[in-house]
């Protein structure tokens, strides 16, 4: 019990050198889970920005596709009557948005000086979604085989984790409501889910009589790639849309290139245009343990809102961390039984009769 | 047998801070009518870079840590077997019924499909991967047990005629006969949960700056969720002391000081040895925001260690102020690893509305209200050992 301060004091200093020792052996002491692979059919977009010339014909496309409501910001609310759509960026009523880069004399496009980008904001739909992880509820979906994110909001609770824990800034809540849900990009899942193609119903494959390619011809697309008049958003399987982009990459900047637009492998006419002066980076290929969405810039994807990332998700080192703490249950049950036992001692000592003083410690 | 004497501390209940507490509270109920009926974005200035604001890191990250005193009392009492703490037990849990039953109408008021809440109650819904569903089922299932532990307070009170007619003293000795059970639950669920409110941060990933972003978050939000715990058992005994002329427990407080700076200084010592292992130390010296709040948390750490520790802690003011410390230090570190340095990107920035702290404030007043009104009706306070 009498235990000096100096005596404590020494009995710290090396407890402090102890705890810092295997604080450095073990740095990260929880391994991040492993990252996860492409779905099966995993379907995603392509965005160029060389190619795109803002004119929103996205953003008001996937409004109508979606139900959303016009959007304007109070500043601009003067000269616009809520006839024309001016959303800024990703909001609870606006899933899909084109943004500008601007710097400088803004001479040139795609230029970092003195130039402007523009750059299409939606949900990237990652491989390990955070989004996914943080929800309680199940809301927050990743379809196994399209991967497809999807959000169910007669399941939401609007605790609003998935919106702190995007990466990508994504799903948000809509504040302006009594009875607001959580808005993001869907892929326009409700054009896409009637197609057998994007099932894994091989009957309904089979009796839809016409092969997997006209299937995918005649599909219908997400509304923003549908409407893209140039083909910088561009919709496909995830795989066709990486080699694009790595075809485009090899290309000389400013060689004449047929851009598929809509769909690619589709029937559409190509638009034929001089191929952009591209970053060496794609996009969305490897970030937060990669995505199904892909970007080619002019600019480096850093100045348009992009984020550097890692190449592992958070939620594969939150789900290392809590796996490692709550496998199997095994430790919180083991805990409980060690304090179980502890208890019951402790409160029928104390009963049975003058208890004793606390020993040293 | 010895047993320890609670007494409810009598006098009236209808006093002028009583009233006072009351305004804000009445306030409070004014701005949380308007959420409900026009949204969130009415009172608060919560953002979609910013999604969680004060409700959910001032009333529950911050307002269940200041609730572990009954967690912190009986982890030292019932499982270390220091008895000697007893008197102190009741009133602590006392504090951490209402801390947790509080912060949880908060994440009531926070829940943005709130009519969904029992949704985390449903196993088809459940998603296992989930770290806050992990603490929100953990809180329903601790604040239950706080109440069911504090309910002997709530039987002793009633009349032998009144328990004998309703079968209420067969649950008094059902609850005395496996006390036990609920202590260990009272004590592993804590553990459980305010380790998870570490944990919930590492989604974060790049938002969170590298100082606070480690994969020892839940050990630290742990260990100074402890440490908070031992603070406000010391501050509510002074300020009830103080306040109500009971007899003072300065003598136990100066032996409980040595465990919560034991406490403060392992936080330390890990905090720091992570972050050289990291190699960010730069960054704690950076001057910059960052680098001066990860500084100034560590001297509101350290400060109480050498109260705590000195010739001072059988004063009850360096007690208290140490307490206070300990509060500021743990609430600081909270505040900072929630809100304060997280970087959403894309211009985002968030400062609390005037009615979403009056919210805030409204809730804490509730909490001491209620305090109040059960001290001076209930037996929570200890008042003397006798033989029984």
């Amino acid at each position: 019990m009498s235990l000096s301060r100096r005596q404590f004091l020494r009995g710290a200093a090396g407890a402090v050198a102890t705890a810092a020792a295997s604080v450095a052996e073990a740095a990260a002491p929880f391994a991040p889970r492993e990252n996860k692979p492409l779905p099966p059919k995993a379907i995603g977009m392509l965005y160029d920005s060389t190619q795109c010339i803002g004119c929103k014909a996205c953003v008001s496309a996937c409004k109508d596709a979606n139900g959303m409501p016009v959007e304007q910001p109070q500043a601009l609310a003067g000269w616009n009557e809520g006839t024309w759509d001016t959303a800024e960026d990703l909001s609870g009523k606006t899933l899909n948005v084109i943004r500008v880069y601007q710097h400088g004399t803004m001479a040139e496009k795609d230029h970092e000086v003195n130039g402007y980008a523009f750059v299409k904001r939606h949900c990237l739909h990652c491989l390990d979604p955070s989004c996914v992880s943080v929800c309680p509820v199940s809301a927050m979906q990743k379809n196994p085989l399209t991967g497809v994110v999807t959000h169910d909001p007669d399941a939401c609770i609007g605790c609003r984790y998935c919106v702190l824990g995007c990466p990508f800034n994504v799903p948000h809540y809509q504040f302006d409501e009594a009875l607001g849900q959580i808005s993001k990009c869907q892929f326009c899942q409700h054009l896409l889910q009637d197609n057998p193609l994007f099932t894994d119903n091989e009957a309904a494959l089979a009796q839809a009589g016409t092969s997997a390619t006209e299937l995918w011809k005649n599909s219908r697309i997400p509304a923003c790639c549908d409407v893209c008049p140039t083909g910088a958003s561009l919709f496909g399987w995830v795989n066709d849309l990486q080699a694009e982009a790595e075809r485009r990459m090899a290309l000389k900047p400013g060689e004449m290139y047929d851009f598929p637009r809509g769909l690619l492998g589709g029937d559409r006419a190509p638009n034929t245009a001089p191929v952009g002066a591209y970053k060496p980076h794609i996009y969305g290929e490897k970030e937060s343990g990669g995505t199904q969405v892909r970007y080619l810039t002019g600019v480096p994807h850093e100045k348009l809102g992009l984020p550097v990332l890692p190449n592992h998700s958070s939620a594969a080192v939150t789900e290392g961390v809590q796996h490692t703490l709550y496998k199997g249950m095994i430790a919180p049950i083991a805990l409980l039984g060690g304090l179980v036992m502890l208890a019951r001692r402790s409160i029928k000592g104390e009963e049975k009769g003058p208890h004793e003083e606390e020993s040293s410690s | 047998m010895s047993a320890i004497i609670h007494r409810p501390l009598g006098g009236k209940i209808v006093t002028k801070p009583f009233l006072i507490l009351g305004l804000f509270v009445l306030i409070s109920a004014y701005f949380i009518i308007r959420r409900f009926l026009f949204g969130m974005g009415d009172v608060s200035n919560m953002n979609n870079g910013f999604p969680i604001g004060t409700w959910v890191v001032l009333d529950v990250v911050i307002g269940t840590a200041f609730g572990c005193g009954g967690f912190a009392m009986a982890l030292l009492i019932y499982i270390f077997n220091r008895h000697t703490y007893h008197p102190l037990m009741r009133p602590a849990l006392l504090g951490g019924v209402f801390g947790y039953t509080l912060g949880g109408l908060a994440v009531m008021v926070d829940l943005g499909r709130y009519w969904h809440a029992f949704h985390l109650l449903m196993p088809w819904y459940a998603q296992p991967n989930s770290v806050i569903l992990e603490v929100g089922l953990c809180v329903m299932a601790y604040i239950t047990v706080l109440w069911l532990e504090f309910w002997p307070a709530f039987l002793e009170r009633m009349p032998l005629g009144f328990k004998r007619r309703f079968g209420l003293d067969k649950l008094q000795a059902f609850l005395k006969r496996y006390m036990y059970v609920l202590v260990a639950l009272g004590v592993l669920l804590p553990t459980m949960h305010q380790s998870s409110l570490g944990t919930v941060l590492l989604i974060l990933g790049h938002k969170l700056p590298p100082l606070w972003n480690t994969q020892w978050l839940p050990l630290l939000f742990l260990s100074s969720a402890l440490a908070m715990g031992y603070g406000v058992v010391m501050l509510e005994a002074t300020l009830v002391n103080r306040a109500f002329n009971t007899p003072s427990e300065v003598r136990l407080f100066a032996r409980l000081s040595r465990v919560a700076a034991g406490l403060l200084i392992g936080f330390s010592v890990l905090r720091w040895a992570d972050v050289m292992v990291r190699g960010q130390l730069d960054l704690a010296f950076a001057g910059d925001l960052n680098g001066n709040l990860f500084l100034l948390e560590t001297v509101l750490f350290l400060a109480p260690v050498f109260i705590l520790l000195s010739e001072r802690r059988w004063s009850q003011r360096w007690q208290f102020l140490g307490a206070v410390c300990i509060l500021a230090a743990g609430s600081l570190y909270r505040l900072d690893s929630y809100l304060i340095t997280l970087q959403p990107g894309n211009g985002w920035t968030y400062f609390p509305s005037a009615p979403e702290l009056l919210i805030t404030i409204g809730i804490v007043c509730l909490e001491i209200m209620l305090y109040l009104l059960f001290i001076k009706t209930l037996p929570v306070l200890p008042g003397g050992t006798a033989k029984a």
